[in-house]
């Protein structure tokens, strides 16, 4: 894990009011934040283990479990919920077997459930990994996570 | 602090508060009350809980008095109708998520404890079935502030209560998250283990991945419970006992920082430990051993209760007349044929006596104590610089400097409450510079941190002096006024450039550099030290080094500097006052000028001898050869604490006659002739003298166990069997007068002056308030005196045959030989066995993977035990601790002695590693 995380660290050495920054890069490097990268991450900053850990779990961003290789966010905001949102949510949770916040056995698909996207215009709105689908529908759902 | 004061009026009443304050703190100083939950003097304030809110004229709505600075001509109103309103709002929120059907129950004051009440409602968390009920902070507030009704919904968190921790349980469903336990855990004791985890109604306080305390990294200091307001934390042996009927302020025995801990006492058995508050030692901190495992040791049954005389080879019970008529034998033996070893770990006043005993009926000097294996560098390197061998400043100044150099001091294990200091002075924004071997906890917070090799640290304080000279960064004026012999010391320098000492070191030069510019350019900066330092064969150069950097940027005798030697037993600075050395009587009056030696024949109504006698490791040496044929030995355990084991147990077996006076019979006790049970610190009166030379009292808090006594009470029965005069003390108190007459630095301090708080010497008079701090505008010796310095390596180095060097070292959660902690089931359950650390790179060429069995060999001898394979020890260096009598690692170390101290070279031996079977 050292090893692993050295270069993602480096530019922050010395910087103990880095703990966010740090914990996103290290999020993008391994994708969640494990046990092994929060030790890391806080005998780095000079830290302990659950003052990092305190300061993760704050903020909804972080996770601390494997993710999926494909992340799909169904947005349940007002715009999206009032077009069918809801019915967009249960398809996917159907097609994939898990809930929101869960992840599929096999590590392919993570779910989450999303306030907002600020696409409101495209509503209901998926989006998988970091590619927008609007104006979803159930079938359009089936179709486009045949793809992955 | 500052002194200035400023006036107020509080409700309609007028108060002089001292400038600084907060309003909190100068409405309680009126004896005002107002309810808090968040508030702990320890700590900074928080304005969490949002119940201290007052009223304050020309401000806007209701600030929080712990937040509000106290101005000069405030108006502050605390009970007015809006703020019980609003303190009323806030706390039913609070209560939403605590369990209250009793604190809203209006029976509650006819409640008793099998109430039919228990029965009557389906949810049975309630103030009743607490185990902190009737001591809850919260039912104090809930009755300050009244409340009758909680009209919001209620929720009980259902969470797991945590009860698979040592020495504490842990029930978050009765949290109410002011963040007490926290704050203290991360800003007082730097630890960190808790944290708040999550937000909004999930929030709680725990550890990283709901982790073990343990795993968390928890050293179970107890701040945590005794900072929390409600019964969420609670030690499990206490839990359910209720509240003290009365509590006797002690010092606690181990260490040498002498926190002042209040004994509780129920039915006149002492049941649980708590540290006080207002004191300048400890401020309401302790550590795991002081405040968890005090009763168990005390009350262990494996404790002596009764003499015990060796017949036909076997140690069996006996009268004390028995038991002493075969100890008073010890006057049959010449002058330099007997020995006295005294104890850091006895009072002052049983250290008068034993070393008195020696000297005055036995009338030989051969008297010494474990000093000789601790700090006897320490007296001889700082008495020749300074003029006296003691720490210059104070505990709590150390948190008061802007940089540390903490050179050879694990000081979070060995001095936890003194590491607190360290943590205070960097959230202060202090520098800190750690120089060790070995990765320690200190590490974490230090700005920067030297890795020299074991045994280098004279080249290493060297190379920083030289950078400090060259750079012109030296105080010129100071080491002109106050100093001598500059330019001699300035000569040896010379040698000292930045590749020699990085070859010696394996330190790089940028980093010396760097550390000689953060020391001298950070002012006051002091410099703590420990064994890294002292137990070396050149322990007493060492110790000079530290001397010579404090005086050349003149850190010395001002608030925040200084050099401060952490000292290891709870009395070894008072036993090394009383004279338990061979070569001065109290007070360091050397016994080779006539003058004293007149004056202490004079009051001992005797004649003594004006030879100095043996040290420690000289007395073993000579009872291996058998010139030294007797020793009575109070209180120690050589045969695990002093080099070479199996030389000291061979000299020990030499003995024609071994008294042994203990609490329990250690291993050396098992060797004794006769066994003398002494008593606890818990059952005895008197003083001891802490790192800081402050002189506390000790007091007796219950009886004592079986047959035992206190150990003063002892040797001076045992002189009287011996025919001695002036031993008829009855007690302690009549010892220290006797003190005080002969010793002038203590020559002011009286047991009624104690009942005060502890006075730190030099105290020459009754109306002398003590010195905090030494050398303030002269040394004690006149001039600060600077030693040229050369650097020598090592007595044993790795060679082929033995190619690591092995450093020993302690943990936390053990002391010394283990005596009284490994009676500790807790402390066992946290470290039950000796883990030889050792770097993964060693580990992996020897095949040695983590929790393998292994053999360590030195020249002197071998032990077995388990492997920890980790960074925190650099390669080639393996480390062990000493509690261990399972796998003694004296008997690998080398005896061979710095020539000024004695002191023998703990820290650098030569070993070899080699798997022993596996898991």
């Amino acid at each position: 894990m050292a090893e692993q995380l050295a270069e993602v660290l480096a530019p922050y050495r010395g910087q103990r009011g880095a703990t966010i920054p740090v914990l996103q890069k290290v999020q993008e490097k391994l994708g969640y934040l494990p046990e092994e990268a929060i030790s890391e991450i806080a005998s780095f900053l000079g830290m302990s283990k659950s003052e990092i850990y305190g300061v993760a779990t704050f903020y909804a961003q972080f996770r601390f479990e494997r993710q999926g290789e494909h992340t799909i966010r169904v947005c349940q905001g007002t715009a999206c919920y009032v077009q069918g949102g809801r019915r967009v949510l249960d398809t996917v949770q159907q097609i994939t077997g898990i809930q929101p916040g869960g992840t599929t056995e096999d590590y392919k698909f993570s779910l989450e459930k999303v306030a907002c996207f600020g696409s409101c215009a495209l509503a209901p709105v998926m989006v998988v990994d970091k590619e927008v689908f609007g104006r979803m529908t159930q079938a359009k759902a089936r179709e486009i996570l045949a793809q992955y | 602090m500052s002194t200035a004061t400023i006036n107020l009026t509080i409700d309609d009443q007028h108060v002089v508060a001292r400038s600084g304050m907060t309003v909190l703190e100068a409405t309680k100083s009126a004896d005002i009350y107002i309810p808090t939950l968040c508030y702990h003097s320890a700590l900074s304030p928080y304005g969490g809980c949002r119940l201290c809110v007052v009223e304050i004229e020309n401000m806007r709505g209701f600030p929080t008095s712990c937040t509000t600075p106290a101005t000069d001509g405030m108006v502050v109103k605390t009970k007015t109708e809006q703020l019980r309103d609003f303190r009323r709002g806030v706390l039913e929120l609070i209560l939403t998520e605590h369990p209250h059907v009793c604190l809203v129950c209006n029976r509650n004051d006819r409640c008793g404890p099998f109430d039919i009440c228990l029965r009557s409602v389906e949810i049975t968390e309630r103030c009743v079935l607490c185990p902190n009920n009737k001591r809850c902070e919260l039912q104090q507030v809930v009755e300050y502030i009244g409340i009758e009704e909680i009209t919001l919904p209620y929720t009980y968190k259902e969470l797991p209560i945590h009860t698979n921790d040592q020495f504490f349980d842990r029930d978050y469903n009765l949290c109410i998250l002011c963040g007490r336990c926290v704050r203290v855990c991360q800003d007082v004791r730097g630890a960190g283990t808790i944290a708040f985890t999550s937000r909004g109604s999930l929030a709680l306080v725990g550890t990283a991945f709901d982790q073990s305390l343990q795993d968390a990294g928890c050293q179970f200091c107890g701040a945590c419970i005794d900072a929390c307001p409600t019964g969420a934390l609670m030690e499990k042996k206490v839990k359910w006992q209720g509240a003290a009927e009365r509590e006797v302020l002690s010092t606690c025995p181990y260490c040498g920082v002498g926190c002042q801990l209040k004994l509780q006492l129920k039915d006149d058995k002492i049941f649980e430990v708590i540290p006080q508050q207002e004191n300048e030692v400890n401020r309401g901190q302790a550590c795991v051993k002081g405040r968890f495992s005090i009763p168990e040791f005390v009350y262990h049954p494996e404790r002596l209760t009764t003499p015990l005389v060796k017949r036909d080879g076997k140690l069996i019970e006996a009268t004390w007349e028995e038991a002493l008529e075969a100890a008073s034998k010890l006057a049959n033996y010449k002058q330099d044929e007997v020995a006295v070893v005294s104890s850091a770990k006895c009072t002052n006043e049983d250290n008068y006596v034993a070393q008195k005993l020696g000297r005055a009926v036995l009338g030989t000097n051969n008297i010494d104590h474990c000093a000789r294996l601790c700090h006897s560098p320490t007296v001889a390197g700082l008495a020749a610089a300074f003029g006296s061998g003691a720490m210059t400043n104070s505990i709590h100044d150390i948190g008061e400097a802007a940089c540390i150099l903490a050179i050879g001091t694990n000081t979070t294990e060995t001095h936890p409450v003194m590491a607190l200091e360290i943590v205070r002075a960097v959230r202060g924004g202090g520098k800190l510079i750690v120089a060790n071997p070995r990765d320690i906890a200190l590490v974490r917070y230090a700005n920067l941190w030297l890795r020299h090799r074991p045994g280098s640290d004279v080249a290493l304080l060297m190379g920083i002096m030289k950078v400090i000279v060259d750079e012109g960064l030296l105080n010129q004026s100071f080491v002109e006024e106050r100093c001598e012999n500059f330019d001699e010391f300035k000569e040896s320098l010379r040698a000292f450039d930045l590749d020699y000492v990085g070859q010696i070191t394996g330190v790089p030069g940028e980093q010396i550099t760097e550390a000689a510019r953060i020391y001298a350019t950070n002012s006051p900066a002091s410099i703590l030290y420990c064994m890294g330092i002292t137990q070396h064969s050149h322990g007493t150069d060492n110790v000079l080094a530290t001397a010579n950097l404090a005086m050349l940027t003149g850190n010395i005798g001002q608030p925040g500097t200084g050099v401060n030697p952490l000292r290891g037993q709870n009395n070894i600075q008072g036993a090394c006052d009383m004279a338990a050395l061979p070569n001065v009587y109290p007070g360091y009056q050397q016994v080779a000028d006539p003058a004293n030696q007149q004056k202490f024949e004079t009051a001992w109504n005797c004649s003594l001898n004006p030879t100095p006698g043996l040290t420690l490791t000289e007395i073993f040496d000579s009872a291996h050869k058998k010139q030294i044929k007797a020793i009575y030995l109070i209180g120690e355990n050589p045969v695990l604490s002093d080099p070479d084991s199996t030389h000291i147990r061979e000299s020990l077996e030499a003995l024609e006659l071994l008294v042994v006076q203990d609490i329990f019979l250690t291993e050396t006790a098992q060797l004794a002739d006769v066994v003398l049970p002494a008593t606890s610190f818990a059952e005895k009166d008197g003083t001891f003298t802490n790192s800081e030379r402050r002189v506390q009292r000790v007091r007796q808090v219950i009886e004592p166990i079986g047959k035992a006594l206190p150990d003063w009470m002892i040797t001076c029965r045992l002189a009287q069997k011996m025919g001695a005069k002036g031993f008829d003390f009855d007690t302690p108190s009549q010892i220290l007068e006797e003190i005080t007459e002969l010793t002038p630095s203590y020559g002011g301090i009286t047991y009624s002056r104690l009942e005060n708080g502890g006075l730190q010497w030099p105290c020459p008079l009754e109306d002398h308030p003590g010195t905090p701090i030494l050398h303030t505008e002269l040394f004690t010796r006149g001039k600060g005196h600077f030693t040229p310095l050369e650097y020598k390596p090592p007595i044993e180095l790795p060679d082929t045959q033995y190619p690591l060097t092995l450093t020993t070292k302690r943990s936390l959660f053990h002391f010394h030989t283990g005596t009284m902690t490994r009676k500790v089931k807790g402390l066992n359950n946290i470290l039950s066995e000796e883990l030889v650390e050792i770097n993964p790179a060693d580990a992996s060429s020897l095949n040695i993977t983590d929790d393998d069995m292994v053999k360590v060999t030195s020249r002197r001898g071998q032990v077995t035990a388990r492997a920890r394979v980790t960074e925190a020890t650099p390669a080639g260096v393996v480390s062990m601790d000493f509690h261990f009598a399972e796998s003694p690692v004296n008997v690998l170390t080398n005896p061979a002695i710095d020539p000024v101290a004695k002191i023998p070279e703990f820290k650098v031996c030569a070993v070899r590693v080699e798997k022993n079977g596996s898991k």
